[in-house]
């Protein structure tokens, strides 16, 4: 199993990649997974978090299976 | 109370009277109807833009949409609302969005589509990305109201 983590818009771009997969040991936490993918880097201001496709705050808890996803502030309608 | 994504260009007005055509139980029983739509200017932030892209995220667009129209139903009463977003490239003057919602008195219509239309703009996964004569750029944020 792993954690499959997603991007959207300009943070994609930015990273070059709109998904990859993590192993999710010693994963606990949505900013867990963002210190995996993003080399310690501390979470960008204003950045929002999903846990299969609800908002989710970066304490929340991932579990081994669930999909991640950042993306900036949403821009519709 | 459908919701739809349209990756090709929809217009809006027929889509509000098809969709009510085909809802008998809505006959007789709606005073009122409230619709917005929304259109891609040709201009932003003081630059000509020639089109634009909307990128969203796939199942979580419809989730975040289906929990607005289910706190909009707890809110007020209403009979039935509809929610039509395009995604992919749209050009200027072509409609982005159609939110319409029919109750009995116009109250919860206005009320519960602004709601629907503002809650949208906050929390479903779409973005915007312009395209300039000198490039292209993601929108970061969106206009006051």
């Amino acid at each position: 199993m792993s954690i499959t983590v997603r991007y959207f818009a300009s943070l994609r771009e930015t990273l070059g990649r709109a998904e990859e997969t993590l192993a999710p040991d010693g994963i606990h936490s949505v900013i867990e997974v963002w210190q995996a993918v993003a080399a310690g880097r501390p979470l960008p201001q204003g950045l929002l978090c999903a846990i299969n496709l609800e908002y989710a705050e970066p304490g929340a808890p991932v579990r081994d299976g669930d999909e991640v996803a950042f993306f900036p502030p949403v821009t519709g309608g | 109370m459908p919701i739809a994504l349209r990756p090709d260009p929809f217009e809006p007005y027929a889509e509000l009277l098809e969709y009510q055509a085909g809802q008998p139980r809505l006959s007789g029983q709606y005073g009122a109807t409230c619709a917005f739509v929304g259109t891609m200017r040709d201009f932003n932030e003081g630059d000509t833009v020639r089109a634009m892209t909307l990128e969203h995220y796939p199942g979580m667009t419809e989730n975040q949409l289906g929990h607005i129209l289910d706190e909009a139903r707890r809110r007020w009463t209403f009979l039935d609302a509809l929610v039509i977003h395009r995604v992919g490239d749209i050009l200027p003057g072509q409609p982005i969005v159609l939110v319409a919602v029919w109750s009995a008195h116009r109250n919860a219509a206005f009320e519960a589509c602004r709601y629907l239309m503002e809650e949208l703009k906050h929390r479903a996964p779409f973005w915007k990305k312009e395209t300039l004569a000198e490039g292209a750029r993601w929108v970061e944020r969106n206009t006051e109201g």
